[in-house]
This record gives C-alpha cells, sequence and structure tokens, in this order.
C-alpha cells in the first residue's frame, strides 16, 4: 500500500492514459460497426459474409496485432496509433454481431407502421431503428468495454504505456504490490466504464428499464 | 518494404527451423500448452455447465462469473501467479485454465438451454431418466453451441500462450517477446505472423467440427462469449 501512496501520481497518469485510450477506441468501433452491421442486416447476403469476417478478425491474437501494425500502417512500434486501431479494430468485429443482431430485434411491424404514418427512411432509422435497436446495442457495447480495458493492458509488452505498464514492471522487479495496484485499477476502471455506459443508457433509454420490469 | 522482406527472410531462414528454440519446436510446445490448459478447464467447466444448464440451478451466478473474469486482465495474472508461485510452468496453467473456463462454461450451459423444452418434456414423459435426458437429447441437440464454447476457449489460449511467453515458457510468443527484448523487429513480426496461422488454422478446424456437430442445423457460438 505505501508503494501506492509514494506513486499515486504515476498509476494516475497511467490510469488516465488507460481510460482514455479504452474509450477512444471503444467509441470508434462502435461509430463504424453502426452502419457496416446496418447494411448487413437488411442484405441477408452480406450479412453471413460480414459475420463471418469480422469472426475471423476477432480469431486473430491481440499481442501479434499489436506487433504487426505498425509494420503494416508504418507508424512507430511505441506509437498509440497502432494501439487504437488495433483495439478499435477488435471493438468494431464484436459489434457488427451486436449491431446486426440488435436491428433485428427491431419489430418489423413497427418500421412498417413508420413508414405509413409517412416517416421517410432516414428519419425511419434515425427515430425509430435506432432508438429501438438501443438496449440490444447497449448490451454489446458494454461486453466490447469491458475487454478493451483488459485487452489494452497486453499493449504494454511492446512498450505502449497504460495501466498493464504495471504488470510488465512488477515483474521485472519482481514486486507483487504494484502487479495488484495494476489488476484493481484496471478491473476498477471496467466497471466504472460500465456502470457510466448503464447509466447514460437509462438517460437516452427510459423505457428500457420501464419494458423491462413489465415483461418480468 | 523493407520491414515485410526481412520479416520474410526470418521467416524463410533454414536456422530458424532447427533446434530447440526453432519453429517446429516452438509450435509443438504452443500446441501442447494449448492442449493441456483445454484438457484441464474442460474437465472442470464442462460437466458444470451441463448442470447448470440442465437444472437451471446457480445460473445467474455463472453469468456473473464469468462477466466478472472478463474484465479481469490476462497479463496481471500471469504476472501476479509467476511471482507468487516461481518460474516454472504451474503459474502460467493456472492462469491459462482460468480464462479458459468462463468460454467452456458458457458454451456448455448455452447449449444445454438452446435445447427446446418441449423436446425435453418430450423425452421426459416417455419415461427418460434426467441422466438419459442430459446424455441423449440436450448433449447431442446442444452439441454445436457446446463446441462452440471450445473453439472461443482454444482461441482465447493461443492468444494468452503467446502473451504469457513473457513469464517463461516457451511456445511462439518466445519470438514475440525475445525479439522485442533485442528489438529485433523481423524476429516479433514473424513470430507474430506464425501465431496469427496457428490461431486462423485451429479456427477452420473447429469451424469444421462445429458444422459436423450441428449437421443440418446452422452453427451457432453462445451469446457473449
Amino acid at each position: 500500500m505505501t508503494w501506492l501512496f509514494d506513486n499515486i501520481d504515476y498509476v494516475r497518469e497511467l490510469f488516465v492514459r488507460h481510460a482514455w485510450i479504452s474509450v477512444v477506441s471503444t467509441l470508434i468501433g462502435f461509430v463504424v460497426s453502426l452502419p457496416i452491421g446496418w447494411f448487413a442486416h437488411r442484405h441477408p447476403r452480406i450479412r453471413g459474409i460480414s459475420v463471418a469476417l469480422v469472426g475471423i478478425l476477432y480469431t486473430i491474437p491481440s499481442l501479434a496485432v499489436f506487433i504487426l501494425l505498425p509494420g503494416i500502417l508504418g507508424t512507430g512500434i511505441l506509437s498509440v496509433v497502432n494501439v487504437i486501431v488495433a483495439l478499435s479494430t477488435y471493438a468494431a468485429a464484436v459489434m457488427v454481431r451486436s449491431t446486426v443482431d440488435a436491428f433485428g430485434s427491431v419489430s418489423p411491424a413497427v418500421l412498417d407502421a413508420a413508414t405509413s404514418a409517412g416517416f421517410s427512411t432516414r428519419q425511419r432509422v434515425f427515430r425509430v431503428e435506432l432508438p429501438l435497436a438501443g438496449p440490444v446495442l447497449l448490451a454489446g457495447l458494454r461486453v466490447v468495454s469491458v475487454s478493451t480495458v483488459s485487452m489494452l493492458s497486453v499493449a504494454s509488452l511492446i512498450g505502449v504505456a497504460n495501466l498493464g505498464s504495471l504488470f510488465t514492471d512488477g515483474f521485472r522487479r519482481d514486486f507483487l504490490d504494484e502487479i495488484v495496484v495494476g489488476i484493481v485499477a484496471i478491473v476498477v476502471l471496467a466497471i466504472a466504464l460500465d456502470a457510466l455506459l448503464v447509466l447514460a443508457g437509462r438517460l437516452l433509454m427510459p423505457w428500457s428499464r420501464v419494458q423491462v420490469g413489465a415483461s418480468r | 518494404m523493407s520491414v515485410i522482406s526481412e520479416t520474410v527472410d526470418w521467416l524463410t531462414d533454414s536456422t530458424n527451423w532447427s533446434g530447440d528454440d526453432g519453429i517446429p519446436h516452438r509450435l509443438l510446445e504452443h500446441l501442447g500448452y494449448t492442449a493441456e490448459t483445454i484438457a484441464i478447464a474442460a474437465v472442470i467447466a464442462i460437466p458444470l455447465g451441463l448442470w447448470i444448464g440442465h437444472t437451471g440451478r446457480f445460473r445467474s451466478v455463472a453469468v456473473a462469473v464469468t462477466g466478472a473474469l472478463r474484465a479481469l486482465p490476462t497479463l496481471g495474472l500471469l504476472t501476479l501467479l509467476a511471482l507468487y508461485l516461481g518460474i516454472g510452468l504451474t503459474a502460467p496453467l493456472i492462469a491459462l485454465v482460468v480464462l479458459a473456463i468462463p468460454p467452456l462454461l458458457a458454451g456448455a450451459y448455452a447449449g444445454v438451454e438452446a435445447v427446446d423444452p418441449q423436446t425435453v418434456d418430450a423425452a421426459r414423459s416417455m419415461g427418460f431418466t434426467e441422466w438419459q435426458i442430459l446424455t441423449r437429447v440436450e448433449i447431442p441437440l446442444g452439441l454445436a453451441i457446446i463446441v462452440g464454447g471450445v473453439r472461443s476457449a482454444v482461441l482465447q489460449v493461443v492468444a494468452t500462450v503467446a502473451v504469457a511467453a513473457f513469464v517463461g515458457p516457451g511456445g511462439l510468443g518466445r519470438y514475440l517477446i525475445d525479439g522485442q527484448a533485442v528489438s529485433d523487429y523481423p524476429q516479433m513480426a514473424g513470430g507474430s505472423v506464425l501465431v496469427v496461422v496457428l490461431a486462423l488454422a485451429l479456427d477452420a478446424v473447429f469451424a469444421a467440427l462445429q458444422a459436423f456437430a450441428a449437421k443440418d442445423r446452422p452453427a451457432a457460438r453462445p451469446v457473449g462469449v
């Protein structure tokens, strides 16, 4: 514990860095997956191909991606850009599947009703489909957020600083406390981001809680 | 281009294909750790998952535990156990087993749960014992999802064995970690290519097994795995 108090500034710096890299990567992955998932949902033939493709993407081990991306992108191996590209790709790979499921969960009858009420395609997508797909999207986003926070720590092996640096450093110095602080900090960050997502869901989709309550 | 050609040179250099730190030996080590981990984790997780799926008991506990384990950072668990138990194979093996359990468990209970309850009731009304229902109805019908759980677990373990090289053991991850230590990028990239190829090959094998298990049913992976 004394180590934590002596190094509180260092841990705080890593925590903030870990948080912003995770949040940015998750958001990029989410935003990229929305149009792909919507398009795949509308076209069953593309759906099969895209779900298979993102499945293959997700199969590729993260450490290998962290190492190979700098060679492909031409960035330095210590550049945070590699890590963000890699984590966003993983996030998108998982989210495309969730997005297809989410749009699939919207009742076709509701969409027909919106069309007959005079909604244009764009209005229908943004004012009917997207909000109704929200709860399933949120469920996918929560899974992605947690795994992104955890996966980022692996990037410390190639020297990109984040809370995982406490693991590599603690191991090299044979110092258990530092590793424990790292694990606790990562779990706390994952729980905090998850709580934020749940809160955002309640604020943006106040009806979903009522619905869940009613259906039980 | 030079980075790519140097990586190709490393991969095709005959000296990298022989001896104890040669690619064939490292590949076998990698597969060996993976098989050992999956075997131990499966013995623990699959019977437990089948029981949870069949009885419906402790389902919410299983969901909560598998969700919580997802937040646990792999590298943190590996380094923690390695310092605690000392250098050797025991620490990485325990960490790998802990990480392999959630997908196996989720696959097993999701597979059993996915079976139509009416089919289960029909079997029960025909006088099947609970054991017969499990082994003759639920496991055969849920097999594709159970195998899907094994597939997820295998992929996760293959990826994590590469990370585990940091705390000592062999496997293909040695090239990634040792290359990094001496700033030998072609070795790191060459090793990474091998890890990727291994993961894709194993995924293809399990996709085929899953399709075989599903026969005429569409292949499915458990939700959230």
